[in-house]
This record gives C-alpha cells, sequence and structure tokens, in this order.
C-alpha cells in the first residue's frame, strides 16, 4: 500500500533542544495510526510536523523531510496553507469560533473560498455535520452559538470544520481527552467511519483508545521512535522489550 | 514496580492453575491405581472429584476475563492470560480422561483382569510427569523445557502400541477377552491424549515468553496412529 505520508530522517529542534531524533515512518492512506507514549515523548512535536503547525513557534529547526503524497512539504515555496487545507487538525480541548454552529462549519470554506454562492455553502455545511453526526441535534438551532453545546457536540463540530474544508488527512491530537467515555467512544466510531474517506493519525497517552481505534501503532519515548508495526501486534507482540514494558505499565 | 495489584493477582491465578494441574495429576494416578487393584470404591472417588476439578476450572476461568476486563493488560501480561484460559481447558480434559479411566473400572468391576496392568501404570507415570513439568515450565516461563518435553511423548505412544499389540494377542487368543481388552485399550488411549495434550501446554509456554505460535509435534497426527486403527 503506498504511504500517503513519507517521514525521511526527521529531527525537531527547540532551540538548542533537541525533541525529535532521526524519524522515519509511513503513514497509510486511509488508515488510523496511533502515536502513544508518555507525556514528553515528542509525540505530538511530531504530529505538529506534518502540517507545519511548529512553523508559528519561533526558533525551531526541522532536518529531514516529510513527504505529502511523495512531495516535500517543507520544500521551499511550498503553499502552508493550502498544506494545512489538506492536513487538518483537530486538537486536545474542543476550540470552536464564538460564532454560530454554521459560522463555524463555513469558515474555512468561506475563507478559502470553496463554495460558489449560499446554496453550496449550504450543503458543505449540512454534509459535513452530517459526517460527523451532529446534524439531527443541531439542525434547527444552525445559528445558534457554538460555544452552547456540550464538549463532545463541540468537539465533532471541529472535526466537521476540518472535514468541511475536504482534506486528505486529519491530525488528532488528543481529540477525547476533555471528555467523557461514552463520548469519546462515539468519537472514536466516527474516527472508523471517516477512515473510510480520510488518512488519520491521532496522538493519544490512552493506551486503550488506540487499540481500539488505531490501524498502526507508532512508540514514541524520549524523542525516539522506538517501534511501529500493525496495532495488533503491537499490543499483543511488542518487538521491544522498551514496548513491552511500557503498555504493560511498567515503564514511564 | 507500578502495577502491583495486578502483579499479585496474576500470582494468584497463576497459582490455582498449579492447584487445578495438582488435582489432574492426582486423578490420573488415582484412576489407573483403581484400575489396576480393581478398586471400585476408589473409581468411584476419582468420578466424584472430576466435579471439583470442572469447579476449580471455572474458578479460573471466570476471574482471568475479571482481570482481562479491569485491567486491560497487554503484551507479555495479555498472552499469560490467555495461556492461563488455554492451559485450564487443557487441565480439564486430561481430568475427564481420568475420569473416563475410573468409569473403565466400574464396568469392568469385579471381573478378573485379563492380565496384570504394567505398561498402562508406566504411561500414566510418564504422561503426569510430563504434565508436571510443563506446568513448571510455564510458571518458570522456561521455552528450553517447553521444547524438550514434547519430544519424550514418543515413549507414551511407544507404549500405547505395546499395550495394544498384547491386548490383540489376548483378544486372538480368548474371544471372551474381546470386551475387556477393549476398555483397556480405552483407558490407554486417554492416557496417550493426556500427553498429547501437555504438548499443547507447552506450546502455550512458548507463545506467552515468545509471542510465536508453533506446533511442537508436528506429525503428532501420525505418531497416535496405532497399526490397523485409524489416527
Amino acid at each position: 500500500m503506498r504511504p500517503k505520508i513519507r517521514v525521511d530522517h526527521l529531527s525537531f529542534y527547540y532551540g538548542d533542544k533537541q525533541a525529535l531524533f532521526d524519524i522515519s515512518m509511513e503513514i497509510r492512506e486511509r488508515q488510523i495510526t496511533a502515536l502513544i507514549g508518555p507525556s514528553g515523548c515528542g509525540k505530538s512535536t511530531f504530529l505538529r510536523c506534518l502540517n507545519r503547525m511548529n512553523d508559528t513557534i519561533p526558533g525551531t529547526r526541522l532536518e529531514g523531510r516529510v513527504l505529502l503524497d511523495g512531495q516535500d512539504v517543507y520544500a521551499p515555496g511550498t503553499d502552508v496553507v493550502d498544506l494545512r487545507r489538506r492536513v487538518g487538525m483537530v486538537f486536545q480541548r474542543p476550540n470552536p469560533f464564538p460564532q454560530s454552529i454554521f459560522d463555524n462549519v463555513a469558515f474555512g470554506p468561506r475563507v478559502l473560498g470553496l463554495c460558489r454562492g449560499r446554496d453550496e455553502l449550504e450543503e458543505v455545511v449540512e454534509r459535513s455535520l452530517r459526517d460527523v453526526r451532529l446534524w439531527d441535534e443541531v439542525k434547527d438551532n444552525l445559528k445558534q452559538d457554538a460555544l452552547s453545546l456540550s464538549l463532545g457536540q463541540q468537539q465533532r463540530l471541529c472535526i466537521a470544520r476540518v472535514i468541511a474544508v475536504q482534506p486528505e488527512v486529519i491530525l488528532m491530537d488528543e481529540p477525547c481527552s476533555a471528555l467523557d467515555p461514552i463520548v469519546t467512544l462515539g468519537i472514536e466510531e466516527l474516527m472508523k467511519r471517516l477512515r473510510e474517506q480520510y488518512t488519520i493519525v491521532i496522538v493519544t497517552h490512552n493506551m486503550q483508545q488506540a487499540a481500539r481505534v488505531s490501524d498502526w501503532t507508532g512508540f514514541f519515548w524520549l524523542g525516539r521512535l522506538v517501534e511501529m508495526g500493525p496495532t495488533g501486534d503491537v499490543f499483543t507482540r511488542p518487538q521491544q522489550k522498551l514496548t513491552e514494558d511500557y503498555i504493560t505499565g511498567r515503564a514511564g | 514496580m507500578p502495577r502491583e495489584a495486578f502483579e499479585r493477582e496474576l500470582q494468584r491465578l497463576q497459582d490455582e492453575l498449579l492447584t487445578l494441574g495438582n488435582m489432574v495429576e492426582e486423578a490420573i494416578t488415582a484412576a489407573v491405581e483403581s484400575l489396576r487393584h480393581q478398586d471400585l470404591e476408589a473409581a468411584q472417588r476419582v468420578i466424584d472429584k472430576d466435579r471439583e476439578i470442572n469447579e476449580q476450572r471455572f474458578a479460573i476461568e471466570r476471574d482471568t476475563l475479571i482481570l482481562i476486563a479491569t485491567q486491560q493488560p497487554m503484551a507479555s501480561d495479555l498472552r499469560i492470560l490467555a495461556a492461563i484460559l488455554e492451559i485450564t481447558t487443557e487441565l480439564e480434559r486430561m481430568g475427564d480422561y481420568a475420569k473416563g479411566i475410573a468409569k473403565i473400572c466400574l464396568m469392568i468391576g469385579e471381573e478378573p483382569l485379563i492380565k496384570p496392568l504394567i505398561d498402562i501404570p508406566r504411561m500414566a507415570d510418564k504422561a503426569r510427569d510430563m504434565l508436571h513439568r510443563a506446568l513448571e515450565a510455564f510458571l518458570r516461563q522456561d521455552v528450553d523445557q517447553a521444547r524438550a518435553i514434547p519430544t519424550e511423548d514418543d515413549e507414551v505412544d511407544a507404549l500405547y502400541q505395546q499395550v495394544y499389540r498384547e491386548l490383540m494377542t489376548y483378544i486372538m487368543s480368548d474371544p471372551h477377552n474381546i470386551e475387556q481388552a477393549n476398555y483397556l485399550l480405552w483407558a490407554a488411549h486417554n492416557l496417550e491424549r493426556t500427553a498429547d495434550r501437555v504438548t499443547n501446554i507447552c506450546e502455550r509456554v512458548i507463545f506467552t515468553v515468545t509471542g510465536e505460535m508453533t506446533e511442537l509435534n508436528e506429525d503428532e497426527g501420525r505418531s497416535t496412529s496405532v497399526e490397523g486403527l485409524p489416527a
């Protein structure tokens, strides 16, 4: 299977401090890849390298390559706005804009000029909200303030906002850590459905979540990728002792 | 070390498994001894005690499932628990084989044995010894021992064939022996199967330690066949 993203010998520095060490990885298309590891192991930093979110942090430096469909996203002349449309991101805490539900989902398509006219925009908003199974809950209150929604609804709204701009990859950084277990399971089911259309990379420190939801799992430790493999293998017979110690709760 | 409560429970389950193993070992010996001495009361005790073996098996199974559900074990912890489930099943079946031998003792009743039993008790001793060491290998996570034990299955198979040939000569010499010879052959067959199941336990030891699923006696089908009988 062709990788959607290929990472070659990636190292990353915050000033003098090296946060990622020579990471190479292939992320398969239309699969869910989970990145696990203890706090501070570099998994979120790595995730943010994939759509150049770290560019905004002063004093950072990156070595190596990140290839999206074979194109280096760090090549000079790369359109970063278009990159972030193709590689969208969902964050730990739901972060809807203080606007209406409709305007939240319509934001991306409007800014990027993806829709011709109001009708098309309404179609995109409805389709996106349907895709995250939020439509039936909010269709009569689209003008309501997004911040009045429950946390689980807000997170689904944020996912709808990402998919409204028709991305190819969705990066999720601890997308359920602020949510209760039932809402979490709902988001996980949503991820499994979205996987039919999108490539998903999720960072989580919840190992059971990684085991439940992902096809591939990568284990990070002190800025290094210790092991990556099919999720079933990593959680039943990891190849590295460090992985074994971490997932059995004996390290970290 | 974190997860002390989990480790403690895992250790307790392994102790319970060992207890089940001891119960089965005793059942094998007691069943064959009852047959050898035609001790019908002893045979009945083996049959009665099989219920305790089954209860112990269900208790281990239940506690293992609770541990999986509540602690979400991963990797080698998960493999140990999967192996415990598998091994308890093997032990329970071995207990059934012992019960089967005790039932044969009751069926023969007080009718004199057509021959003194020599090789059948030898088979029982060997199978019991293999079982004991296989469980030791599991508790010690000893892959070398787990690989070595199944090679001894040939001895049990050889004794089985010897019993078979001998009983055939009794049948040929006097058709009145057919029924009892048939019973005794079934007793030997149960012991032969017991030793085969020890191999399955050894495979689980290797799985627990290495994660590999391997067949240790790939020619098992052949080695258990006896000339003139289907494999």
